[in-house]
């Protein structure tokens, strides 16, 4: 069978037209970026990459859907700086936060402490442009961990009794815990403690946990909201100087996509999310490996807020 | 498997991504990797240049290359276009020397004769030589297909999902059933994309299913001016 | 441009020179590693490989499944054997990037055995070599430099793949990328590449030399342009892991 070499390069030259389509094309890709293109009414919903904050984007979305108007969800966006920077470029428009770390991020030099006073100076720090809606009364903050044999052997149910502790110190967490205020540093400068990092990218979870358990990092960075604190009975250390803020369920916004609609929207929302409720959503996604569209979609489901 | 009958969707729309993510890359590289690679045989100074080039850009990691090109070129941050440049690039460097090599390899008695019955340059090049590189081509692309599927899954860390999502969240959940679905996932459309690829080879190329070799091959010129490999 | 000054300006200073997490530590972290690997993966390739290039036996399982596990995504395996094994030490990512290296070296030698003219094998044969002596006095010197080809890939691959590795908690060269991905330091994640695709030239250019002078005086010298080009070795030597698996 003979073939030309017109057939040849024709169907090459169909590739890669294809190609070039795919690429220069939107609309054909699912995974192109749909805030250039979308009407601006759509308000398109991020979340940093951990399963807590996907959980917490996907009801936003879905309340809001739910209520007519138009969602976009991009979940896994990564950390802080990243997720802040593509809301302030206005490829995402709204991401679920947590009030003390955010103000920190803001204000480094931050003074408030108790959700209302954290909540209202955060409200002054945000940049223009941007607005926190209500807080949340659920809380899920960082916290030091350490195993109930290491808090008995060294005496240790705060951070400030770590001083005493004679043995060189790890802390699993995840990398960024390197730099932030109630990381690494944070223990220097608050407490007088020198610690060393173990960067584990779990944010917390179990692969933290299982390095804990084995003594290969003696304190671990777990959020207040993980159910495998209370199952494996680990001792969350007392922060008596405040080191880390209070950690209130908050929605950070573009002002531009805040309508009083959407503003009520989430605000209804905000009231639901207890802590119970923040750790039930754990339980579900860590125990029962749900995945957060499905947990996100059950809790609006039961709740009946709307 | 309830997990994965459960997830359906989202393994399907995560899979979609993946393929659309792949495409591009493997198609652009590829058509760019011909022309240059003609570039390269033709002056020694280009050759040094381009394959040099080549190999440098395949020796860059690529979680920084996804990460860094929106400061270089302007890109947003959550942009697919950083992981399909990135891709792309890849795909470039790994087939460039292929193609290169194989162009070369092309009989120089063939290509003697080829201008010596009339034809030009330009139909030389694409009537003769790049057919006759056909194989090795294939060989080339067939790589660069596996190693770009295979990458795509790298931008999730830095939030272009793909069944990449699978591998982090399931580390974070410590669910190895949800890795093994983002990696057999990988590997499914790998070897898809590859069966494609010979498909694609045995029609546009039905001389190398004859067992024959390519420098066996006289082009011969009908009426109509068609070249036809016989 | 300005991320390169910065990039620069980052790897200029002196902090960043020190400790632990300091450059040197990290090259030499990246290096152990990276070396560790190979070994491993040698011993075990290798073999395999002059096997199959010796008897032709077993080339219908290990050539589709060698080019199978080219398609297994890096940081799938690496993760998947994380959560197996447990922990963080460095036994996970090994394990994977070991398998991962696993492709290339085989079919250097595979590749490189097969490269050998049949001629020379029945002129030794017929002169009383054995198939031991066919192998090591004939066989593996011919084709030395595929094999070290195929090793070379295999480096390249390692040194890219470690870092990719250290979304883990291990050390290396890796973790001046995903530390510095979480605070958006371009600067870092910029020096930390360079310093990686340094090393890995560095690597090849060392590759290439050794593969120079593996390379047999007559085979150098008797080396047509075309040699094989239609059939499964390709005339590079550098990527034999190209040689396309034609049924």
């Amino acid at each position: 069978m003979a073939r030309t070499r017109r057939g040849l390069i024709g169907a090459l030259g169909a590739l890669a037209l294809g190609a070039l389509a795919l690429t220069g094309c939107s609309s054909g890709n699912p995974l192109a970026d749909d805030t250039s293109t979308a009407s601006s009414d759509t308000v398109v919903v991020g979340s940093a990459n951990f399963p807590e904050s996907e959980i917490l984007a996907y009801i936003y979305a879905d309340a809001l859907s739910d209520n007519g108007i138009k969602t976009d969800v991009k979940p896994n966006i990564g950390e802080r700086d990243r997720y802040i920077a593509a809301l302030k470029n206005g490829e995402i428009d709204l991401v679920p936060e947590y009030t003390g770390n955010l103000l920190q991020f803001f204000d480094s030099k931050a003074t408030a402490q108790s959700s209302d006073e954290v909540y209202s100076a955060l409200q002054k720090a945000t940049p223009t442009g941007f607005e926190v809606l209500d807080q949340s009364p659920g809380q899920d903050a960082d916290s030091y961990n350490v195993t109930k044999q290491f808090s008995q052997k060294y005496k240790v149910t705060s951070l400030a009794d770590l001083k005493k502790v004679s043995v060189p110190l790890k802390v699993g967490a995840n990398s960024e815990f390197a730099t932030r205020p109630y990381g690494i540093p944070g223990l220097k400068k608050v407490y007088g403690v020198t610690a060393t990092l173990v960067p584990i990218a779990d944010s917390g979870g179990p692969n933290t946990l299982s390095a804990l358990l084995k003594n290969q990092v003696q304190l671990a960075d777990i959020y207040s909201t993980t159910p495998s604190i209370k199952q494996n009975h680990l001792v969350t250390l007392a922060d008596p100087e405040h080191m880390i803020l209070a950690q209130n369920v908050v929605p950070l916004i573009s002002s531009a996509k805040a309508s009083d609609k959407v503003a009520s929207v989430l605000n209804t929302v905000s009231k639901a999310v207890t802590t119970d409720e923040l750790i039930e959503m754990n339980t579900k996604s860590s125990v029962d490996k749900e995945s957060a569209q499905q947990i996100a979609k059950e809790w609006l489901a039961e709740k009946k807020l709307f | 498997m309830n997990w994965v009958s459960g997830n359906w969707a989202q393994i399907a729309q995560y899979g979609l991504a993946h393929v659309w993510l792949s495409v591009p890359p493997i198609v652009i590289g590829f058509a760019l990797s011909v022309p240059l690679g003609w570039l390269a045989n033709r002056f020694a100074l280009s050759r040094g240049l381009l394959l040099t080039l080549g190999g440098l850009l395949y020796a860059v990691p690529s979680l920084p290359l996804f990460t860094v090109l929106p400061s270089l070129i302007g890109t947003r941050i959550l942009d697919p276009l950083n992981v399909e440049i990135a891709l792309t690039l890849y795909a470039l460097a790994l087939m460039l020397r292929t193609a290169a090599d194989g162009l070369a390899s092309v009989d120089a008695d063939v290509k003697l004769s080829a201008s010596a019955v009339g034809f030009s340059s330009w139909r030389r090049f694409w009537g003769v030589e790049f057919p006759l590189a056909g194989p090795v081509l294939l060989a080339g692309l067939r790589v660069v297909s596996v190693s770009t599927v295979s990458l795509v899954s790298v931008g999730s860390v830095i939030g272009v999902n793909s069944l990449g999502f699978f591998f982090l969240d399931g580390y974070q959940r410590s669910f190895p059933l949800e890795v093994w679905v983002g990696v057999i996932g990988t590997v499914l459309i790998a070897l898809v994309f590859d069966g494609l690829l010979v498909l694609a080879g045995r029609a546009l190329l039905p001389w190398t299913r004859t067992g024959r070799r390519p420098r066996g091959i006289v082009p011969a010129t009908l009426p109509g001016g068609e070249v036809v490999l016989r | 441009m300005n991320s390169y000054s910065q990039a620069f300006a980052w790897l200029a200073a002196p902090g960043h020179w020190a400790g632990p997490s300091g450059i040197p530590q990290r090259i030499l972290e990246h290096l152990g590693y990276t070396g560790l690997t190979l070994l491993i993966a040698i011993a075990i390739a290798l073999p395999v490989g002059l096997y199959i290039g010796h008897t032709g036996r077993g080339r219908d399982v290990i050539v589709p499944l060698t080019g199978a596990m080219r398609a297994l995504p890096t940081l799938g395996i690496v993760i998947l054997l994380a959560l197996w094994i447990g922990g963080i030490g460095i036994q996970a990512p090994l394990i994977a990037l070991v398998v991962l290296a696993l492709p290339p070296v085989i079919a250097g030698a595979y590749a490189g055995l097969e490269s050998v003219d049949r001629s020379v094998i029945d002129a030794a044969r017929s002169i009383g070599f054995t198939g031991w002596q066919v192998l090591w006095q004939v066989e593996v010197p011919l084709a030395l430099p595929l094999i070290v080809g195929g090793i070379r890939s295999a480096c390249l691959q390692v040194i890219a793949t470690w870092t990719v590795a250290a979304y883990l908690p291990v050390g290396g060269l890796g973790r001046f990328l995903y530390d510095a991905l979480p605070n958006q330091d371009y600067a870092q994640m910029l020096a930390g590449s360079l310093i990686v695709i340094v090393l890995a030239l560095l690597a090849d250019g060392l590759f290439a030399l050794v593969q120079r002078l593996a390379t047999p005086r007559g085979v150098a010298a008797g080396r047509t342009p075309d040699v094989g080009t239609a059939t499964r070795s390709p005339t590079r030597k550098d990527q034999t892991w190209l040689a396309p698996e034609e049924a």
